[in-house]
């Protein structure tokens, strides 16, 4: 008699009318391909856990993206966000879509010119640009949002000593409703900021104001808020327009659309509840249109998204090392995966998926991670179908942050790989090795040796 | 070691104890093992037969017995006269 196939014994007591944080039950098929590529077969080939991206999903995303606001407006142009992923192999696909690049410190902005982006579709975002920055900038013409005065005085004094007119805007923070206002970033609108420092700029010989950016904060669950921002910039630029008879070229709106990954905290899925791509690009664009520009003379729109674009084109692989119980009777499954190469699950509730056949049995779980280390939870509690040491598990939406916040610690960073529209799987990043951490050590001499 | 007397289990995986009016749900494996605990088998005939029956290793079967039998235990269906 052929052997059955085995899953661990469960007994589960029936609680009707009990609410519990574990909620009910979310898996319901095995994730075992991706892009019709087996999961067994990625785990057997690179080992796990593994990053895989899709880059038929990026291409999918920012053609959608696209498409919702160039619908509804004349003139878009979305730039790539390289803080949210700036592997070289994600970024030349944004620009083979028609990204420009946008980066916040001068090592993503040389990364951005070694992948070949011309100098004038680089905006150059963020607080700290040092003085060898900004020359860089201003002598490749690229678009530099000036985030403070003292960065502005800078750009004045270097541009007049390059003898070279800088390319600026101002990043422009406001109240729109939403609670924390970011105003850490930029000129605030209401108090006067913002006008202060374009009467600074419209009088500086060195600066051409190109045009004004926003960014009103990350995983924004309000198109509305959108919409109160696009306003407010606009009535900057109408407002320099009649002053100095300056047209702005571009109003950017900067980044911030949520993802459909599920938000700590959050008692709906976000796939259900999270606005869409278009829901904010009619926010946006309505705004626009309705606003006091002349027909034949709206600005571009520059959209900074990056989440939106890339949390659904990652997946992470893993392997469940062991399933244990805890003191107090909740079940624990430890797998390969630690809070060190998935940052995100600080913030979100991750799906995790079986990556294989399971049965309707499932059972209240808390996921811990590998890491020595009691932050290193993965899910704080979650309803999986029963795991056994071996299995693999697949880590939905991981493409935003996780490959850029990620750490060396205790374990060393995977392999990351792309499957290409063709289904071809290449490696874009190597895992990391031992000798390449110690090549960034030194040893002093009277350290070398010991006797133990 | 004794799964209670008057603990009721149907085919399907549902248990039930009168005496509290506490029910349980059971995979089928779980099922297999309070059934055969039941006719008086001890913990290690049990394991050796779902070792023979399923697709896996002895010490899988050992460690998942003793977290499955822990917790029988902490349901109180286990005879503590045992």
């Amino acid at each position: 008699m052929e052997k059955q196939r085995y899953e661990r014994p469960l007994i589960k007591k029936l609680e009707s009318s009990m609410p519990n944080k574990f909620g009910t039950r979310t898996e319901y098929v095995p994730m075992t391909h991706i892009d019709d590529v087996a999961v067994k077969d990625l785990i057997d080939k690179y080992e796990s856990p593994l990053f895989v991206i899709s880059e038929k999903t990026i291409r999918g995303n920012i053609r959608k993206a696209r498409k919702a606001f160039e619908n509804r407006y004349p003139k878009v142009q979305f730039a790539w966000s390289y803080k949210t992923n700036y592997l070289d192999a994600v970024c030349r696909t944004f620009h083979q879509e028609g990204s420009w690049a946008e980066v916040v410190s001068g090592f993503e902005f040389d990364k951005a010119l070694n992948n070949k982006v011309d100098g004038s579709k680089i905006i150059f975002n963020g607080p700290d640009k040092t003085e060898e920055d900004i020359r860089k900038a201003i002598q490749h013409n690229a678009l530099i949002h000036i985030d403070h005065l003292d960065e502005l005085y800078s750009i004045q004094e270097l541009a007049t000593k390059a003898k070279k007119k800088a390319r600026v805007a101002i990043r422009v923070n406001m109240d729109t409703g939403i609670y924390p206002m970011w105003d850490r970033f930029g000129f605030n609108y209401e108090n006067g900021q913002a006008w202060d420092a374009l009467n600074k700029i419209m009088r500086s010989e060195v600066m051409i104001l190109e045009g004004l950016h926003t960014h009103i904060g990350t995983f924004m669950l309000s198109p509305n808020a959108y919409a109160v921002a696009a306003g407010k910039l606009a009535d900057l630029a109408i407002s320099i327009r009649d002053k100095y008879q300056h047209e702005v070229k571009y109003i950017d709106m900067g980044g911030g659309f949520a993802s459909k990954n599920n938000l700590k905290g959050a008692y709906m899925p976000g796939a259900d509840m999270n606005p869409t791509i278009d829901e904010f690009a009619e926010a946006i664009t309505s705004t626009l249109i309705n606003s006091n520009f002349k027909p034949d003379k709206l600005p571009l729109l520059i959209l900074e998204t990056g989440r939106a674009l890339i949390d659904d084109a990652a997946h992470l692989l893993g392997t469940v090392i062991s399933n244990k119980r805890l003191s107090d009777g909740r079940r624990t499954t430890i797998i390969d995966i630690g809070v060190n190469i998935l940052f995100t699950s600080f913030w979100y509730d991750h799906k995790i998926t079986p990556a294989q056949p399971f049965t309707q049995y499932t059972e209240d779980t808390v996921v811990y991670g590998p890491l020595c280390m009691n932050i290193d939870v993965i899910r704080d509690n979650v309803n999986l179908p029963l795991l056994n040491k071996g299995d693999h598990v697949v880590i939905q939406s991981v493409g935003a942050y996780n490959m850029t916040q990620w750490m060396q610690f205790i374990t060393l960073r995977p392999r990351i790989v792309m499957i290409d529209t063709e289904r071809k799987v290449h490696v874009i990043r190597e895992k990391e090795n031992l000798n390449q951490l110690l090549e960034f050590e030194h040893i002093p001499d009277h350290l070398k040796d010991f006797n133990l | 070691m004794h799964i209670k007397s008057d603990v009721a289990i149907s085919d399907s995986g549902f248990v039930f104890v009168p005496a509290t009016g506490e029910s349980f749900t059971v995979n089928p494996i779980g099922a297999a093992i309070i059934h055969m605990l039941k006719e008086n088998k001890s913990v290690e005939e049990v394991s050796k037969q779902i070792f023979e029956n399923y697709k896996t290793d002895m010490a899988t079967v050992e460690k998942d017995m003793n977290d499955f039998v822990a917790m029988l235990k902490q349901y109180s269906l286990i005879d503590t006269n045992d």
